[in-house]
């Protein structure tokens, strides 16, 4: 039985072009597709410091995947599926598998856009940062903003955004600038075990701890101005990031699934070379089933950052003052885990399947319908956040992406040290007394917690973004630049 | 030599912890015990009370994943963390576990989920080992 211990080298991969390797099917018996890598030659040495390639190759060994299984250049070690993996499996007999979506369902990322001059109210940043902490509840235990009954959360399962919008807690334009408009059809609430209910009712409108966070970021350059011209991104601006998830609720789904999972595995046949990666057919009861149970965590995480960004509106207020029209607006908001039916050109023929993202966002290039107007000509907005202290990047997706990668791209820097390493070798007071000297205002409830998330903790982002945008996976819109950073 | 009866092992993005037990029963102790400790799971001042848990599972590494769940379900959903654990497991994988626990204080960093990464009880020198990977 092949174990992540069993490393990968140099030699197993071919390289094909400057941006590509790929583990050839030959290179274990139990693969049933390639294996393809977008890296340069820095960040695919990373990618073997780790277990992510060989996590990798146990993914191609997932029954019914299509043409490769893709890892991007901010992988990193996951349990199952590498962070910063994609697998397309072909509908309706090929798998789906939780663990290949991850716990944290529809963990993603918003982006809000301001025209606030960064240098004209720099005095008034450490106001906003301390109004962020302060509105937007994170950290371990703290209690959601929206106390829910029963039958809220399952309208928020089926509603996602809507219910947010229909509650106040939207502007016009959120939803459109939300992927699938906030809301992922085919959610039943009655495929969610008791137990995520009671950990999803508390808990909505929060942050959590972890790597999630919210920043004030500048936009500190622009390479495509037509297209952050349609995204309201100005040089020099305030713009605000929003990274988290679908909380304990996404968390016991996923949960619930791995464990129920593992006895259907074997009605069905399949064998596998780690058991995090169980999975069924998708055409299976248990298959449509977790897919139901999965709409109802993406649908929460999307009503999750929604509130959020309501929160972060009246930050806004309070520290800036009313202002008509508001003083952000939403530029999109993109998931980087989450299973979805899509169809794809493979090899000439279109394909109908299910494009497993864990840790890598969709990016969809130009002509995409499901876009609003105003990106439709330019391709999808892609959001790929740094790791506090280093830049962020706004991206599109491109026919690039739609043709080598299932329409997807990187989602983030990705860790290259343990967090056991971090905590070793970075102390969180210092950390945040580094990032304050460098201009970035931190407010954070675990000191532990922020070492952990230190940015020499992480690839460099912008290596990462050459590589997409080498590779023709995504195209630059704006760099970003951190001012403030709201850790749990 | 003497092995710690558990250890944080690399892992790039979550927690993994190495744990070792005589038997089924003292391992799944230890791992509770290890991961109270990983995540800083601290009791405050408050009512005890004291809880028994009945569990089954086809297999090993099933039965610590559930058993690890419901101490972190306790502790995130009913803010309780057991500060005495007796728990005996029998050779047909029937768990039964008594408890005491307190109103929980504080947690330094909270641990999400228990998964099957890789997950594998062992025999080894002085009964069983298993590398844990918890999602964090």
């Amino acid at each position: 039985m092949p174990k992540t211990d069993d490393r990968l080298t140099k030699q197993d991969l071919i390289r094909r072009s400057p941006f590509l390797w790929e583990i050839p099917v030959t290179h274990r018996s139990d693969m049933r597709v390639p294996v393809r890598i977008f890296a340069d030659d820095k960040l695919v040495e990373s990618a073997l410091q780790d277990a992510s390639l060989v996590q990798a190759v146990n993914a191609s060994t997932l029954p019914g995947l299509v043409s490769h299984v893709t890892v991007m250049p901010d992988v990193h070690q996951g349990y199952g599926f590498p962070i910063g993996g994609v697998a397309a499996t072909r509908l309706p007999d090929g798998v789906i598998s939780p663990g290949a979506i991850g716990y944290d369902i529809n963990c993603g990322v918003r982006l809000l856009a301001s025209d606030l001059s960064a240098g004209e109210v720099e005095d008034q940043l450490p106001d906003l940062a301390t109004a962020l902490y302060a509105n937007c509840p994170s950290g371990v235990g703290v209690k959601g903003s929206v106390p829910l009954s029963g039958k809220e959360l399952d309208r928020i399962c089926r509603e996602g955004s809507r219910w947010a919008d229909q509650n106040g807690f939207a502007e016009p334009g959120d939803l459109e600038a939300t992927e699938e408009d906030g809301r992922i059809d085919g959610a039943d609430p009655g495929a969610v075990s008791a137990r995520a209910r009671e950990r999803g009712r508390p808990q909505l409108g929060t942050l959590g701890a972890g790597n999630h966070f919210i920043e004030v970021d500048v936009v500190d350059r622009v390479f495509h101005p037509a297209a952050a011209d349609a995204m309201g991104l100005r040089s020099g601006a305030l713009v605000v990031q929003i990274h988290c998830g679908s909380r304990g609720f996404g968390h016991q789904v996923c949960s619930d699934y791995v464990r129920e999972l593992q006895t259907a595995v074997m009605h069905y046949g399949i064998q596998l070379p780690d058991r995090e990666l169980v999975c069924v057919p998708l055409s299976s009861p248990e298959g449509r089933r977790y897919l139901s149970a999965m709409a109802c965590a993406a649908n929460y995480a999307f009503a999750n950052r929604q509130i959020l960004s309501h929160h972060v509106r009246r930050s806004f207020v309070q520290t800036f003052g009313e202002r008509r029209g508001g003083w952000l607006n939403q530029v999109y908001d993109i998931a980087h885990n989450m299973g979805k039916v899509e169809d794809h050109n493979v090899e000439g023929e279109v394909v109908r399947v299910c494009v497993h993202r864990k840790g890598a966002t969709r990016a969809f290039g130009p002509g995409f319908e499901g876009l609003p107007p105003r990106y439709r000509s330019l391709g999808q907005p892609v959001l790929v956040p740094g790791s506090m202290g280093t830049a962020s990047w706004v991206l599109l997706g491109t026919e690039g992406s739609m043709a080598l990668a299932f329409g997807s791209t990187c989602h983030g820097a990705g860790r290259r040290m343990s967090r056991h390493q971090a905590k070793r070798s970075v102390r969180g007071d210092q950390l945040r007394q580094e990032l304050e000297a460098q201009g970035v205002r931190v407010r954070a409830g675990s000191l532990p917690g922020l070492a952990e998330e230190a940015p020499s903790a992480y690839k460099d982002v912008d290596a990462v973004v050459e590589v997409v945008v080498g590779a023709g996976i995504a195209a630059k819109v704006a760099r970003l630049r951190p001012v403030a950073v709201i850790k749990g | 030599m003497n092995l710690p009866p558990y250890e944080e092992v690399d892992h790039t993005a979550d927690w993994a912890l190495l744990v070792r037990g005589r038997d089924m029963s003292d391992l799944c102790l230890v791992a509770a015990s290890a991961m109270l400790a990983a995540c800083g799971a601290r009791p405050a001042k408050g009512r005890t009370n004291d809880r028994r848990l009945e569990l089954h599972a086809e297999d090993r590494e099933g039965l610590l994943v559930s058993w690890l769940e419901e101490i972190l379900f306790s502790l995130e959903t009913h803010r309780r963390v057991p500060t005495r654990i007796d728990v005996t497991v029998s050779p047909q994988l029937e768990l039964v576990a008594h408890w005491t626990d307190a109103p929980l204080g504080e947690v330094e960093k909270p641990i999400k989920a228990v998964t099957y990464n890789d997950l594998s009880v062992r025999e080894a020198v002085g009964g069983l080992e298993v590398t844990i990977v918890f999602d964090v």
